[in-house]
């Protein structure tokens, strides 16, 4: 009791705990995952009891049986003896197949609708605030329902295409369109180099990689000239032929040759089905996150100042050069992040597929897996491993696209 | 992240929590009311008629057991169950028991842990198709395209069928029975296979049910019956004798006319043992004497059920056949009363 301040007590006092500003988060995130952990453990320990009251068990076994169902859309080989892993992976891959193509086409919607929303012509951009609006504010299960109901409405089945007074026919003699789907012409290989049409589609596909790598030298080179001479080299014409000239001699040495679909028994026989459920879902994912992803672009674009417009004007940038070299590049640091959400949204939103009866893997593992082997719980976990897996596979690859745009501090 | 996984395992267990719980009787006493699963709709099995009040073949199983448990058989909740949600439904406690056109399967029974109380109607898997398409039989559907209801034995019989016929189709898989009947007559499928009862339910809600024809086989056994948890043996009792009840009722001749006057007591010991006048069978159900009385008072007994429902008479039209009483060269054989 000598000095009048003591010097700052060293020593720490479990009080500190909550009133030390250094230490109270720490103590409160603690608490938060010690409560949490219990939660789990409570929840975790009160299903395996009632499990085990109920003589049931959490075994993954019945994923080597055979699933016993068939399924309509399948984009790897399966039939009703395969096993009810087998189904579950049809339904991955037709989720899958359906969140891509869904990702791109609400893209161009969005991209499409948001620009014109800000368009000068009054009609224009009314339409789209009506669009907006329309789609953004009705549930997309509303949507998946309405169009497929109004596609096997209107469209004709395939018994309209028969007999010699036919109500209907195929478009061109190539296309057919039914109430159960839309079949195409199918390209095939008369010789190809492989036995197996996989292996030749690959063969096209590394041709086309090719290309594409040649092509990126062509502008390279483009570039430099500029640079050193600046005069830019007219390329367009190289780069047709680095495009079309090997595809073209490709397709010759193989022999393509097209199967056009052809109406035999109930139904329409070769060619490639594009089923009803995968257009509804399709569409009705695509118009309804189309609408979101306008609202975004819109924001992305007025968050960019005026001023950079008009500064691009005023060194002589015609409009569509300001909007593509100027405004987009920046508004797309805006527009990313929530586009990310957009595309978990679709792919989540996938799983209403069944409303359809589009095989994805809510249908399949979630829906006659689990009714036929009565194993909820452990399709359920599987289901929500899937989601989680895919949402944050999307994000991650999202999010390194994101940085690459970035603005570059330096 | 954490608030999903959360709210995941949150599920998973409120899924699972309710599964145990046994004694089911005293929970339906407790509660004053029997919570029946049912068919989302299917006119003639089950459906909500005009004013709202469920009616059908199955409801009338529902009711019985209402009116022998708890003395009312309005005292129900009808709880519409789909082809997928049923078992889940009734595995966690949702539903008391489930009345919906159920086929009783090997592993329904042992493997998802259900006890069948009985079989209420014998049937077996047929298909419906438009008569324009002029087709005779199952096997010459090679390549059509059939609506199916998912999550059913259908699903699973169709499959074997087309496998072992060496022919091809493409299922439509479907929810509800509504939904099929709308995509059938819309075109999208060229058959629509169930259960035969069901069939012929569902094409007399047609409009021009003559337009239709159902092909001639009957491609597997569906016995259809009431099921409860595994486990609670007193309440799948109960179920099971309120359902011999009213087939003991048929055979025995007690119909929803002479019940009272039978119940004064008659000189066939059977009959009154059914209706509680002798021995001390609702005792050891846990129930009083009259339970079974009441449960055969609600809708006459399965003749009259029938014939109310889903007979001749009805619109739908299906005859007794294999569910026709054994003395009448039919199935229908409840274990004596004693
Ligand atoms: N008996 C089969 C099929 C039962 C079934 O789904 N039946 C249909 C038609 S007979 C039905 O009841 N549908 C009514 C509904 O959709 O709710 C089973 O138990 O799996």
């Amino acid at each position: 009791m000598s000095t009048l301040t003591d010097p700052p007590n060293a020593g720490f006092r479990l009080s500190m705990l909550f009133n030390d500003t250094r230490y109270r988060s720490l103590t409160f995130q603690v608490i938060a995952a010690i409560v949490l952990a219990l939660c789990i453990w409570y929840l975790g320990n009160n299903l395996i009891q009632n499990l085990r009251a109920a003589g049931l068990n959490i075994s993954y076994s019945f994923l080597g049986d055979p699933a016993g169902y068939d399924i309509n859309q399948r984009l790897v080989e399966y039939d009703s003896q395969s096993s009810h892993a087998r189904a579950a992976l049809v339904g991955v891959l037709n989720t899958l197949l359906v969140a891509f193509l869904a990702c791109i086409t609400a893209t161009v919607f969005g991209v499409v609708a948001g620009v014109l929303r800000l368009s000068n012509n009054w009609l224009v951009s009314k339409l789209m605030a009506v669009y907006v609006e329309i789609f953004r504010n009705i549930p997309v299960l509303i949507w998946i329902i309405i169009i497929f109901t109004i596609m096997t409405a209107v469209m004709p089945g395939p018994r309209a295409f028969r007999g010699d007074n036919a109500t209907s026919s195929m478009v061109l003699d190539l296309f057919a369109f039914t109430n159960r789907g839309v079949y195409v012409p199918m390209p095939w290989f008369e010789s190809g180099l492989f036995a197996s049409a996989f292996m030749n589609w690959m063969v096209v596909l590394a041709g086309l990689v090719a290309s594409w790598f040649v092509s990126g030298r062509v502008t390279n080179w483009a570039n430099h000239k500029q640079e050193e001479t600046g005069e830019r080299p007219k390329t367009l014409l190289i780069k047709l032929a680095i495009w079309f000239v090997p595809f073209a001699v490709l397709m010759l040495i193989m022999g393509l040759s097209w199967e056009v679909p052809a109406l035999k028994g109930f139904n329409f026989k070769g060619g490639i089905k594009i089923g009803g459920p995968l257009i509804a879902l399709w569409f009705a994912l695509s118009i309804y996150t189309g609408a979101f992803i306008a609202e975004n672009v819109r924001a992305g674009i007025q968050a960019i100042s005026k001023g950079q417009t008009e500064a691009a004007a005023a060194l002589g940038l015609r409009q569509g050069r300001i909007m593509n070299l100027v405004v987009l590049p920046q508004a797309l640091r805006v527009i990313i992040p929530p586009l990310i959400s957009q595309y978990l949204n679709i792919t989540k939103n996938s799983s209403l597929a069944i409303a359809v009866g589009y095989a994805d893997i809510t249908a399949t593992l979630g829906g006659i897996t689990l009714n036929q082997t009565g194993r909820a719980i452990e399709c359920v976990l599987l289901l929500m491993l899937f989601y989680l897996t895919a949402s944050l596979t999307i994000s991650m690859v999202m999010n390194i696209y994101n940085s690459s745009v970035k603005l570059k501090e330096r | 992240m954490k608030k999903t996984v959360f709210l995941g395992a949150f599920t998973v267990a409120g899924l699972a929590a309710a599964a145990a719980a046994a004694g089911t009787m005293d929970d339906v006493k407790a509660r004053g009311k029997l919570n029946c699963g049912v068919t989302t709709g299917l006119v003639g099995f089950a459906a909500p008629d005009a004013n709202g009040e469920w009616k059908g073949f199955d409801v009338a199983v529902c009711r019985a057991v209402a009116a022998a448990v708890l003395g009312d058989a309005s005292a129900v909740e009808f709880v519409p169950t789909t082809g997928k949600t049923r078992f889940t439904a009734l595995a966690s406690g949702e539903i008391d028991m489930l009345a919906r056109n159920t086929t009783w399967t090997f592993s329904r029974d042992v493997d998802l842990k259900f006890e069948f109380t009985g079989v209420n109607y014998y049937d077996g898997q047929g298909f419906m198709v438009p008569k324009e398409l002029g087709v005779s039989s199952a096997k010459e559907l090679d390549g059509a395209t059939v609506c199916i209801q998912t999550g059913t034995t259908t699903e699973l019989n169709l499959a074997d069928f087309f496998r072992s016929n060496n022919i091809s189709y493409e299922p439509v898989p479907i929810e509800t029975n509504a939904e099929a009947q709308q995509q059938y007559l819309a075109g999208a499928c060229d058959v629509y296979t169930t259960d035969a009862s069901g069939l012929a339910a569902t094409r007399a809600t047609f409009e021009n049910p003559g337009d239709h024809v159902l092909l001639p086989e009957i491609i597997s056994k569906e016995p259809l019956g009431p099921l409860v948890r595994h486990g609670d043996h007193e309440w799948g009792d109960v179920v099971r004798w309120t359902l011999n009840a009213l087939i003991s009722a048929e055979e025995l001749g007690i119909t929803s006319a002479n019940i009272g006057e039978m119940s004064a007591g008659t000189n066939n010991p059977e009959i009154n043992r059914v209706l509680g006048t002798e021995g001390t069978l609702g005792e050891m159900l846990g129930l009083d004497a009259e339970w079974s009385k009441r449960a055969i008072a609600v809708g006459g007994n399965y003749g009259e059920i029938f014939a109310q429902n889903i007979g001749e008479e009805t619109p739908i039209g299906l005859a007794r056949g294999l569910n026709a009483q054994w003395t009448e060269g039919g199935l229908l054989y409840s274990p004596p009363f004693r």
